[in-house]
C-alpha cells in the first residue's frame, strides 16, 4: 500500500465538501439540499433512520447517481457530473451494503481486479502477457498479498468469493476497495449483518486503515456504539435532509437526532 | 459398422466446433453485457461476406485483416448507438435491439457487399484423407478442410481462455460480467469493456464465417447457423464459456449421428419418408435438456427465493 497521498491537501483541510446536493427518483426525494464536509484524515459517519437518504449519498459521491442539484468538490476540484469508473481514478473507493462482490471469482482476483486502474501497460502487452506487463503483474500482486496479510484472509486467497461466509465477504469487499489505493474509503454499513466478534474485528480494521495508511474514511452505520468508538464527527440525515452535524456527544444530545430515531407524538 | 460410426462421429465433431464458435460469441457478450446478442448470426454473415469480397481484390489475409478492422468498428458503432444509450433498460429491450441490428446487418451486408453466393478460398486440401484403412473396410474418412478449420476455431478458444484467465482485461472482463456496479467502483470502465467484449465477439464472428464460408460458400443461410447456436447455449449455459465448446460438439456429433444412425431406424420402423432428422435434432435435444436442467451444463444453477 502507498504512503499518504501526496496530494496538496494537508490533513485537517477539507478532502471532499458535497454542496446542496439534491435527488430525486420520479416524486420522491432522496436528497433536498444536503451539504456538508469530509476532512482529510478523519473517520466521519453518516448516520440516520432507514431511507434517510444515506446510501444515496453515497452514491452521489462515487458517481453511481448524478445530482439533480448541487456539487461535489473532490481535491479542490468542483464537478457537477462525475462518471464512477472517474471517480475511482480520483481516489474514491467504497463498499457495499449489500457486498458486491465478483462472486465468480477468488478473493484472490477479486483484490486483482481492484487493482485494474493502477495497472498501466496496453492491451498489446496484456495480450502477449510477457515483457513489461508479467513485471506489473508481479508488482501488483505483491501489493494484493499485503492487503490479504493487512485484513488476515490469507486462508481464503484462492477460494471464490460465492462460497464465503457473509462477514468474510464482507472482509473481502473491503480489501477489493483498498486495492484501489484511495485517498477516500466509503463504507456502507460495514458491519451490518455481522455478529459482535466480526463486528470487533471490522472496527480494529477500519481503524488501522485510519492510522496506518492515512486514508480518510466516511462510513454509514447503524450501530451507534460502532460510530461513537469510530468517527469523530457525524452528520445526520432524515427523510434526505441534513438534522445535525457535529462530535458523536454533540449529535447524541440534538433534538432533532433523538426525535428522528425515535418519532414523535404530534 | 463401427466405422462408420466414428467417421460420423468425427464429421459431427468437427461441425460442433464451429457452432461452438458462434455460441462462444452470445456467450462472451451475455457475460459481460447481459445482453443476449441475437445478431451473432448476422455478425457471422457480415464478417464473411467481406472477408469473400474483399479477397477479389486483395490477397486474402489483408483482406482478413482489414475485415478484422471492419468487426472492430461495428462494435463501436453498436456500443456508441445502441447499448449506450439503452444502459440500465431491461434485458427483453436490449434483445429487441440486438434484433434490429440483424436485421439491419443481414440487409445493409447484401447492400454493402452484394447478395449472390460468394466463394471465400482459404487454399485448403480439399481431398478427403482415408485412415485406419487396415482397421475398418474402407478406412474412415475425413475432410483435411473441416479438420484444419476445428483445429484453427480450437486454438482460438485456448488462446481467448488463457487471454480473459490471466490478463488484466480478462479479469475487468470477469468482474464487469459478475457485478455492474461494482466493477464501476473500482475503475473499469463499462463501456470500453463492452467494446472489447463486442470486438472479440466481432471476430470469433469473422472466424466462423470464413469456416463455414469455406465449406458452403457466403450466402445468406449462414446467418441461420446462429439458430444452431441457441441449443447449443441451452445445453452449455448461457453464461460458460467450456459450456459453448461442449455443447457445440454435442450437438454437431449428435445430429450428425441421429441422421446417419437413427433415421434409417426410425424409417424402418414407422415407415417415414425419413430425412430432415439433422435439421430439428438438435431443438428437441435442447428441449430435453430444458426440462432437466433449465440452467445448461454447466451454467450456473438458478436459485430463485421467494
Amino acid at each position: 500500500m502507498r504512503a499518504p497521498s501526496t496530494a496538496d491537501i494537508a490533513a485537517g483541510d477539507v478532502l471532499l465538501s458535497a454542496e446542496g446536493i439534491s435527488l430525486a427518483f420520479g416524486g420522491v426525494k432522496a436528497l433536498s439540499n444536503v451539504s456538508f464536509d469530509i476532512r482529510k484524515g478523519e473517520i466521519r459517519a453518516i448516520i440516520g433512520p432507514n431511507g434517510a437518504g444515506k446510501t444515496s449519498m453515497l452514491n452521489v459521491i462515487n458517481g453511481f447517481y448524478q445530482p439533480d442539484a448541487g456539487t461535489i468538490t473532490f481535491k479542490r476540484e468542483t464537478r457537477t457530473r462525475m462518471r464512477t469508473h472517474e471517480a475511482a481514478e480520483f481516489g474514491i473507493a467504497r463498499t457495499f451494503q449489500n457486498v458486491a462482490l465478483f462472486k465468480g471469482m477468488t478473493t484472490l482476483d477479486n483484490l486483482m481486479a481492484g487493482r485494474t486502474l493502477r495497472m498501466r501497460r496496453g492491451v498489446f502487452w496484456q495480450a502477449l502477457w510477457f515483457g513489461p506487463a508479467l513485471k506489473e503483474a508481479i508488482e501488483h500482486r505483491r501489493r494484493v498479498e499485503e492487503i490479504i496479510d493487512f485484513l488476515e484472509i490469507q486462508h481464503i486467497r484462492k477460494i471464490p468469493v460465492g462460497k464465503l461466509p457473509y462477514g468474510l465477504q464482507k472482509r473481502v469487499d473491503l480489501g477489493r476497495a483498498l486495492a484501489t489505493e484511495p485517498e477516500l474509503l466509503l463504507l456502507d454499513e460495514p458491519m451490518a449483518g455481522m455478529n459482535l466478534e466480526e463486528k470487533e474485528d471490522m472496527s480494529r480494521f477500519i481503524i488501522d486503515i485510519h492510522d496506518q495508511f492515512g486514508t480518510t474514511v466516511a462510513l454509514i452505520e447503524h450501530d451507534m456504539g460502532v460510530v461513537m468508538d469510530l468517527s469523530g464527527r457525524v452528520v445526520v440525515l432524515d427523510y434526505g435532509k441534513k438534522i445535525a452535524d457535529g462530535t458523536p456527544a454533540e449529535v447524541q444530545r440534538n433534538q432533532a437526532v433523538i426525535d428522528a430515531y425515535l418519532g414523535i407524538s404530534h | 459398422m463401427l466405422g462408420v460410426f466414428i467417421e460420423t462421429l468425427i464429421g459431427g465433431l468437427l461441425t460442433g466446433v464451429l457452432y461452438s464458435l458462434v455460441a462462444l460469441g452470445f456467450v462472451l457478450i451475455f457475460k459481460a453485457s447481459g445482453v443476449f446478442n441475437f445478431a451473432q448470426g448476422a455478425m457471422v454473415l457480415f464478417a464473411a461476406l467481406s472477408v469473400a469480397r474483399l479477397s477479389e481484390h486483395m490477397p486474402l489475409i489483408v483482406a482478413v485483416a482489414l475485415s478484422v478492422v471492419i468487426m472492430i468498428a461495428l462494435a463501436y458503432a453498436i456500443e456508441r448507438l445502441v447499448l449506450r444509450p439503452l444502459v440500465n433498460q431491461d434485458a427483453i429491450i436490449l434483445f429487441m435491439a440486438t434484433l434490429g441490428i440483424t436485421y439491419f446487418l443481414d440487409g445493409f451486408g447484401q447492400t454493402v457487399w452484394g447478395s449472390d453466393i460468394y466463394k471465400i478460398d482459404l487454399g485448403l486440401p480439399k481431398n478427403p484423407i482415408f485412415l485406419f484403412e487396415g482397421i475398418f473396410p474402407g478406412g474412415i474418412l475425413i475432410d483435411p478442410e473441416a479438420l484444419i478449420a476445428a483445429a484453427a476455431c480450437g486454438l482460438l478458444v485456448l488462446v481467448l481462455a488463457i487471454f480473459f484467465q490471466v490478463t488484466r482485461i480478462g479479469r475487468a472482463l470477469r468482474a464487469v460480467a459478475d457485478d455492474h456496479q461494482a466493477a464501476q467502483s473500482v475503475g473499469i470502465p463499462l463501456n470500453y469493456i463492452w467494446l472489447i467484449v463486442w470486438s472479440v465477439a466481432g471476430i470469433v464472428a469473422l472466424v466462423a464465417g470464413m469456416a463455414w464460408g469455406s465449406k458452403l460458400g457466403v450466402q445468406f443461410s449462414i446467418a441461420l447457423v446462429a439458430l444452431k447456436a441457441l441449443p447449443v447455449l441451452i445445453l452449455g449455459g448461457l453464461t460458460s464459456i467450456p459450456g459453448a465448446i461442449v455443447g457445440g460438439l454435442i450437438i454437431g456429433a449428435g445430429e450428425k449421428l441421429a441422421e446417419v444412425m437413427l433415421a434409417p431406424i426410425l424409417i424402418r420402423l414407422f415407415d417415414l419418408a425419413g430425412g430432415g432428422i439433422e435439421n430439428w435434432f438438435a431443438y428437441v435435444l435442447a428441449l430435453v435438456f430444458l426440462l432437466v436442467r433449465p440452467q445448461g451444463l454447466f451454467g450456473e444453477r438458478i436459485i430463485e427465493r421467494v
